[in-house]
């Protein structure tokens, strides 16, 4: 699924978060949004969520208005919070069957669907613990196995290894690049670590509100003529 | 969307907050104790202070325990609501809420369900609640278990809608400590959950028409009135009104970033 943004611009208050903020991802890509804490990551993907309201510009998911189309578009989208979005005493399912709920599915298509997602993440003979009992790299794979539960052709991760070690953050980023590949899914992942982002990658890079940078890895570091791109987050950004 | 979606939805929520209901069970049952508190410890008190005479819907001389029963029904909805409410928008609840808004479903919806969902587990202590004040003789007809139900719930959305409300807009209130105070206590002890309303206009006439214009007076008496198989009008009008009003409200209002579902940033 396509997604087009134009013009977006938020404020909380008098203070500007987001400004003029155009872009466009392609269809079943992997695509990295790289930006410092407080460049608006969380901002921009309230505002794909809809649990901000649009200020200023369009929002266009496959070609149709986030405003205008809400339900189609939610349809469509799987998201995976910053923070941690699961009912700790629950158990995996429980989880999984509420989430499905909400999309309106039943319990015995939930059921099937869940398991399914649970196996392709190696957590099934999970499913019946409760979350809490789960340690953070599971419980991040729960979220996902989740977001994708309502088959989503959009998947948004907002800072999805925050809190991880650098042995699940890698696991779980590899995970997210196969299912792009496998499924098609188009994927949004936010991040401030640069070690999360391959040369290859489109590069969406935030900084202070501003898109200061938007194509592939390899493409922005020759425009910028820096080595890698942790060189090129460092200039544009003063960060990495 | 189809119907289907919206059935499967809201079973989805009740079972949700059934399952917590269970998982804090304990907690739900601590709850319990403050109502009991007052129908035991401060009832037994007051009951020599505060005759009461014959007043509708009782038929005969009543103890000062059966007359305040109804008020420690809509006290336990009160607190239940109002803290569900904004654990919504707070603290505890803040992950499942934005799950909740991630579905494709109208807002409104999602968000009347939700409070209908967690006003459902109150009724559940409500009725506990009356199992026990058996013990202390408060032994309304039979039927009237029955017959309270649609007041209790019609009680539990006014209150749950009115949380929200304050929770979205009145950012003053962000904790619990000043909703009980500025909302909780005066709503209580301003209403005729403790004594009836000719003894507040005895005392203070200004007083006495604050209860009027109170909705949770009107929501205690229309608990009062099912309970004992009488039909009140005026009172199940205004909590009706007043109900539909502030879920029109609530979730006309509700605003995620008036809130702090996003979790990130303070809202402005």
């Amino acid at each position: 699924m396509t997604i087009e943004a134009s013009n977006l611009s938020f404020r909380y208050g008098e203070k500007p978060v987001l400004r003029e903020v155009s872009f466009a991802l392609t269809s079943g890509r992997f695509h990295a949004l790289l930006g410092p804490n407080g460049a608006g990551k969380s901002t921009l993907f309230g505002l794909l969520t809809r649990l901000l309201a649009l200020q200023q510009g369009e929002l266009l998911l496959a070609g149709q208005s986030l405003k205008k189309q809400p339900a189609e578009a939610m349809r469509r989208i799987g998201v995976v919070f910053q923070q941690n979005a699961l009912d700790l005493d629950l158990t995996v399912r429980q989880n999984l069957q509420y989430h499905a709920a909400l999309h309106g599915l039943s319990r015995k298509e939930a059921r099937v669907r869940g398991d399914r997602e649970l196996e392709r993440f190696s957590l099934l003979d999970r499913a019946n613990d409760a979350v809490r009992q789960l340690n953070g790299g599971h419980r991040r794979r729960v979220e996902i196995a989740r977001a994708l539960l309502h088959e989503p052709s959009l998947l948004l991760l907002d800072e999805p290894t925050v809190g991880l070690d650098v042995a699940s953050r890698k696991a779980l980023n590899e995970h997210v690049r196969t299912l792009c590949e496998e499924d098609g899914l188009t994927v949004l992942w936010a991040t401030h670590l640069i070690e999360e982002v391959r040369a290859e990658d489109r590069v969406l890079i935030l900084h202070q509100g501003q898109l200061l940078a938007d194509g592939k890895g390899q493409a922005i570091c020759e425009a910028e003529g820096t080595r890698d791109l942790a060189e090129t987050f460092h200039s544009l950004t003063g960060a990495g | 969307m189809k119907a289907a979606h919206y059935w499967h939805c809201f079973v989805g929520i009740q079972t949700r907050e059934w399952l917590r209901f269970w998982q804090q069970r304990t907690r739900f049952a601590s709850a319990l104790v403050r109502p009991l508190l007052w129908l035991v410890v401060f009832a037994a008190g007051f009951r020599a202070v505060l005759g009461i005479s014959i007043i509708p819907p009782y038929e005969t001389y009543i103890t000062y325990e059966t007359y305040i029963a109804p008020g420690l029904c809509g006290m336990i909805i009160l607190f239940n609501s109002m803290q569900g409410a904004l654990s919504m928008v707070y603290d505890r609840e803040l992950g499942s809420m934005r799950v909740l808004l991630m579905s494709p479903l109208p807002r409104p919806f999602l968000l009347v369900t939700k409070l209908l969902a967690m006003g459902v587990v109150s009724i559940g202590q409500v009725y506990v609640f009356l199992l026990l004040a058996l013990l202390m003789d408060v032994e309304p007809p039979l039927w009237g278990y029955l017959a309270v139900l649609p007041a209790l719930i019609l009680t539990s959305l006014m209150l749950g809608a009115l949380g929200l409300l304050i929770a979205t807009w009145i950012k003053q209130l962000e904790n619990f400590a000043g909703v009980m105070n500025f909302v909780i206590f005066p709503m209580f002890f301003m209403s005729s959950a403790l004594y009836p309303l000719w003894r507040m206009n005895e005392a203070s006439p200004w007083l006495y028409w604050i209860c009027q214009f109170n909705p949770f007076t009107h929501a205690v008496e229309a608990i009062r009135f099912s309970l004992y198989l009488e039909w009140n009008p005026m009172a199940y009008g205004i909590t009706a009104g007043v109900t539909v009003t502030l879920a029109l409200l609530a979730t006309a209002g509700f605003r995620p970033q008036r809130t702090r579902i996003l979790g990130a940033s303070k809202p402005a």
